[in-house]
């Protein structure tokens, strides 16, 4: 590098670089190199083989191996995909769980983060504490942990047949209502946090202006308080949204066989059928579901901060 | 000819805000003390005082976001007190301006007149009036964060203004701008407020700021009104040493009245000396414990006893504080009083004989100084 000798911006110019690189390093290894092997079993056959599929990258046979092997890959599993309706009614259907999902967290978690955020400061802490205090436990004992309490003979049953209000007990348990349960529980964390975090840096006085110029306490609220939170509403609904879409653990414990969710299907495939190429397949098709939405999210944000 | 504005004068006149022995505890403290205050319409009125006196208190229960423990506000004829802040006819600028950071310019300006539900043809005209006024018609489409802190000053005070309130209120309006800008917009504010004719009730701790705009000062000290006057008054004729202290520099000395004649008093105040002469409407007996408040540049510094001047007392000079067009001189007098005397520098520094550890001679006129009993 011309200049690089003794120079201290250029120099300092190099140590940014590296450090800017690193991340990006990071990347390259542990997400786009695995992400290119799916994507080229995705484009593979299934095989009686170890592993189960065919052709296998082999560089011993020079030129001619590699050419064949790229004329053996074909789109043959994302055919199938397209065809058999079970694939594209799973991905509809975890759209639909994880949108509904997400819905349910944003009320109840924008709730639970507004009183968060108007409680006494010194109160605060312990209660940030509490929210995060599910994660100290694993998350697969703590889903284990509801069918216990939704089956038919389960806590939730006898408490309600106990007082009263029902006299036949509820069918919950392997149900899609579970899902949702178990959904929203699992990831309201992650909507409370980022909410909490924007209302509460928040000027209180913008609400004192808000009732100084003639707001309702309402009108304060939809007019200053939630626009300002929008960027941790947004936050919240894409830390929910995107794993409930590939979730797998909360309906193969709580869901019954009227629930169909992606996430279950490539774990049908991946390790039931063993066909590796198509539960390859089916996760390429996922992650692009997935980064469209945000890549016009994120376009609209970049297009908001140049417009201001 | 036009009589001076001064409605506190008139005892026929009805004040616009009318406060009726108002107290305000919070838990056990006390911030503000039964206190009673008029203020009338057109005024800049005042109020200052040192951080924890109560000022803000007051200024949030006129604005309606805390409710007085006793007492009665009046705005006219009506009650304040049940009113919500969103009801009143009071509008405020907030010291860190609480502008909302999401809306523009115009917009934060139009928000309360939205509110109002006034109709939109007009709301654009009221938005484009005040903007012109406070010149921020070019910075119409920015956000707040896009504003200097002046510009930003002048949008809450645009918001506030173009609700057309009956009173305004601006908490330490000018306390985030730098020394050039904050002298600059208090003529801005002085100006706005005469084109418009609103009343302006501003809560400050500076004593110039306050003393530049205002028709009158109330000074709080501890929740009461020390005292409240004309900027001249308050700096001519306080009525206490915390007011001759808090106003502008001051020397205090302590001593005891003698005898009373001509007018004024005597006052011991180095045993041996002569005592100094004070003129005084209303002389206290002699033997009263009491304070002569003298202002810096009314005390005259001399190498040799002046001879015609009512008080002259001889000191060493402790030190001298050089403001370029002024210096003040620091002198100790024989009892270890410290005596403070302004000169203007007309004449440059190095032509000036007067400097450290020089035996000098302070003097100032009977009617100098002020005679205060607390």
């Amino acid at each position: 590098m011309p200049g690089a000798v003794g120079a201290t911006p250029m120099n300092r110019t190099l140590g940014q670089r590296i450090l800017v690189t690193l991340p990006y390093l990071w990347l390259l290894v542990l997400f786009f190199a695995p992400f290119l092997i799916v994507l080229k079993i995705s484009f593979s056959d299934l095989a009686v083989s170890r592993p189960p599929y065919t052709p296998q990258f082999d560089l011993s046979g020079g030129w001619a191996g590699i050419r064949d092997f790229f004329a053996e890959l074909d789109f043959e599993n994302y055919t199938f995909l397209a065809e058999d309706s079970l694939y594209i009614n799973a991905y509809l259907s975890s759209l639909k769980i994880a949108a509904v999902s997400t819905v349910i967290t944003l009320l109840i978690g924008y709730a639970i983060a507004y009183a968060l955020a108007r409680t006494p400061r010194r109160w605060r802490p312990t209660l940030v504490m509490l929210v995060i205090l599910p994660f100290w436990t694993s998350f697969l004992i703590r889903v284990y942990a509801w069918i216990g309490i939704l089956k038919t003979e389960g806590l939730l049953n006898q408490a309600l047949l106990s007082i009263g209000l029902i006299s036949e007990p509820l069918h919950i348990m392997n149900t899609t209502t579970a899902v949702y349960i178990g959904i929203v529980y699992s990831y309201l964390p992650f909507m409370i946090l980022p909410i909490y975090a924007t209302l509460e840096k928040m000027d209180e006085s913008l609400l004192e202006a808000a009732a100084d110029l003639g707001s309702s306490r309402l009108a304060a609220f939809c007019l200053v308080t939630l626009p300002l939170s929008l960027p941790g509403v947004i936050a919240g609904c894409f830390l929910v949204f995107i794993p409930a879409i590939g979730e797998f653990v909360i309906p193969d414990l709580l869901g019954g066989s009227e629930t169909l969710m992606i996430g279950k299907t490539l774990w049908v495939e991946f390790f039931n059928n063993r066909d590796w190429p198509l539960a390859s397949a089916v996760a390429t098709l996922l992650l692009l579901l997935l980064i469209v939405p945000i890549v016009l999210f994120q376009r609209q944000q970049m297009k908001q901060e140049i417009g201001g | 000819m036009t009589l001076p504005f001064a409605p506190w004068a008139d005892p026929a006149a009805k004040p616009l805000i009318d406060l009726r022995n108002v107290t305000k505890r919070f838990g056990a403290f006390e911030a503000v003390k039964n206190l009673s205050l008029t203020i009338f319409e057109r005024e800049f009125f005042a109020i200052l005082g040192p951080s924890g006196c109560g000022k803000t208190t007051l200024m949030r229960m006129l604005a309606g976001f805390e409710t007085p423990s006793e007492g009665e506000i009046l705005l006219g004829e009506q009650d304040l007190v049940p009113i919500p802040p969103a009801k009143r006819p009071v509008n405020m600028m907030f010291q860190s301006y609480a502008l909302f950071p999401h809306l523009n310019v115009e917009k934060n300006i139009a928000f309360g007149l939205k509110r109002e539900g006034v109709a939109k043809g007009e709301i654009a005209d009221r938005v484009t009036d005040i903007m012109r006024l406070v010149q921020l018609t070019d910075f119409a489409r920015r956000k707040p964060d896009q504003l200097s802190g002046g510009q930003r000053q002048r949008v809450a005070l645009a918001r506030a203004l173009v609700k057309r309130p009956r009173l305004l209120l601006l908490d330490e309006p000018l306390g985030a701008l730098d020394k050039k800008l904050r002298q600059e917009t208090q003529f801005e504010l002085m100006n706005i407020q005469e084109t418009l004719g609103t009343t302006f009730v501003i809560v400050t701790h500076d004593q110039e700021e306050a003393m530049t705009v205002s028709s009158r000062i109330a000074v709080m000290r501890a929740g009461e009104l020390a005292q409240v006057a004309t900027p001249t008054d308050l700096y001519e004729h306080p009525d206490s040493r915390f007011v001759a202290d808090f106003i502008g520099e001051v020397t205090v000395l302590e001593g005891r009245v003698t005898n009373a004649s001509r007018g004024g008093v005597g006052l011991a105040f180095i045993e041996g000396a002569t005592d100094l002469r004070v003129i005084t409407d209303d002389a206290p007996p002699a033997g009263t414990e009491a304070w002569l408040a003298l202002r810096p540049e009314k005390v005259s510094i001399a190498r040799a006893r002046p001879d015609e001047a009512d008080n002259a007392l001889p000191g060493k000079v402790l030190d001298i504080a050089y403001l370029g067009n002024i210096s003040t001189y620091h002198v100790e007098l024989a009892n270890g009083a410290v005596v403070k005397a302004q000169e203007s520098n007309r004449q440059r520094a190095d032509r000036r004989g007067i400097t450290w550890e020089d035996d000098v001679w302070v003097s100032w006129e009977e009617d100098a100084g002020v005679l205060l009993l607390t």
